[in-house]
């Protein structure tokens, strides 16, 4: 290691005290270290949103931010979305419903930005185009977006809800 | 790629950064790491000392003086987009923010990193030209204030010397009687702008222009202010009319362009968003001294 920092980060609910290098990005870290592969790497410079993961509540580039940033903070990855028992989350039973996937690739990132999008709006119904830009971070090469757009307006458009 | 090997520090005051700052050599600053990541990612920067800001909670935060809104450097725009405080008092610089990257990337890019990477296509800083932004710059010497429009200094390069750091963006208050719009067009939605225009206008009783700001990015390497036009809009009424007549000034813009958007096709957009700027800050303008 060139420059070794000790850090302390909760992932999915278990804290993890180790030691990374500071070059190593968080992206790196939960898949090599943690071995939580789920999360993906696509660009690998912030473009794509295949890394989404949320630090804090927050959803965030994981390859644009350093593990060693992540020191003290909570994060959560796809891997804690679903139940301990593999119960799907409401968020992937609706995406599968829709067939708001069809590689994968995308789709850990995916899931996460929905994931705040859904904290961030309890009780408060979201609009067809609120649901696009709230996805716009996250690029798609199967789908066109029309099912995954379906699946996040059955779960928060409210009264939208529902349409196949 | 990933980043290439780096000495990292996380300094916990001001002092600490700035002491650091000045004693390190090919040392750079990590604001929310939004542009200087993916740098680092494809090898354009290859700093020996990364110095992190993110662990001083004095560089971030809102607070509303009298006269000016002050906003630490480290605040991140989904804080600006989400202030209600911004949205009330500076409604330029929240409309900016809506066309700001996105969520993933506003919730840890920050202004004073915008402002400091200066890419010359981004929105932040063309609404703090319009917006008349003072920064607060600390050395090891101490602090100094600059207004923003003497901030650029060139393509991606600021006039900050090697042991500063960009700590507060002061912004004036919008003014009663004034509106303002913040317009631009871009490929796809969350895209840097092509060309964007940010417009405040301001309005006496009796509906003459009293003031006016119209700053436009993505023609050159800064944003600029178009000052004669501004001049020349003091004391008239604010109609279609001159809207097209400041828009047609744009024609002789001096215009940089390239391999996509080239510089005549970038002028003519100018131009078009000029206009509609104007319209839509007039109107909000109009609706606000009717209250």
């Amino acid at each position: 290691m060139f420059d070794p920092q000790k850090i302390a980060v909760t992932v999915n609910g278990r804290l993890f005290e180790t030691t990374v290098d500071a070059r190593v990005h968080l992206a790196d870290f939960l898949r090599h270290e943690l071995r939580l592969t789920g999360t993906h790497i696509g660009c690998e410079h912030g473009v794509c949103g295949a890394c989404t993961v949320l630090v804090d509540g927050a959803s965030v580039r994981s390859c644009l931010m350093l593990a060693v940033q992540a020191d003290g903070r909570r994060v959560e990855t796809i891997e804690g979305v679903a139940l301990h028992d593999g119960t799907l989350h409401p968020i992937q039973e609706a995406l599968s419903r829709h067939h708001g996937l069809q590689c994968g690739y995308c789709t850990p990132g995916v899931i996460m930005s929905l994931m705040e999008l859904g904290r961030e709006n309890v009780g408060h119904s979201l609009s067809e185009s609120e649901i696009r830009r709230a996805l716009s971070g996250n690029l798609c090469r199967c789908t066109g977006y029309q099912g995954m757009v379906d699946a996040a307006l059955e779960l928060f458009g409210g009264a939208k809800g529902g349409q196949a | 790629m990933k980043a290439p090997p780096f000495h990292y520090h996380a300094p916990r005051s001001l002092p600490e950064a700035l002491d650091l700052l000045r004693r390190l050599d090919n040392a750079r600053v990590l604001g929310g790491g939004q542009s200087l990541m993916p740098m680092l990612n494809l090898r354009v920067a290859t700093p020996d000392h990364l110095i992190d800001l993110g662990r001083i909670p004095e560089l971030a935060g809102i607070e509303e003086g009298d006269r000016v809104i002050s906003i630490g450097s480290m605040t991140t725009q989904r804080c600006i987009e989400r202030s209600p405080v911004i949205r009330r008092q500076c409604p330029l610089l929240a409309e900016a923010i809506d066309h700001v990257g996105h969520q993933q990337t506003r919730n840890r890019g920050t202004v004073g990193g915008s402002l400091c990477h200066l890419d010359p296509s981004a929105e932040l800083p063309v609404a703090a030209l319009a917006l008349e932004a003072e920064l607060t710059i600390a050395g090891s010497t101490g602090a100094r204030m600059l207004p923003f429009r003497e901030f650029p200094a060139g393509y991606l390069t600021v006039a900050l010397g090697a042991d500063e750091i960009l700590t507060r963006i002061d912004i004036p208050k919008m003014a009663p009687g004034s509106g303002s719009a913040f317009v631009e067009f871009s490929r796809r939605p969350a895209d840097f702008a092509i060309v964007s225009v940010a417009v405040q206008l301001s309005l006496d009783c009796g509906g003459r222009l009293t003031g006016a700001a119209i700053a436009v990015g993505g023609i050159g390497y800064a944003p600029i202010r178009l000052v004669e036009a501004e001049n020349g809009m003091i004391g008239r009424y604010p109609t279609n009319d001159l809207f097209e007549t400041v828009s047609e000034m744009t024609a002789s813009l001096g215009c940089e362009g390239d391999e996509l958007y080239p510089a005549e096709y970038r002028r003519d957009l100018c131009g078009v968003l000029v206009e509609r700027a104007l319209a839509q800050a007039a109107e909000r303008a109009g609706a606000l001294a009717n209250v």
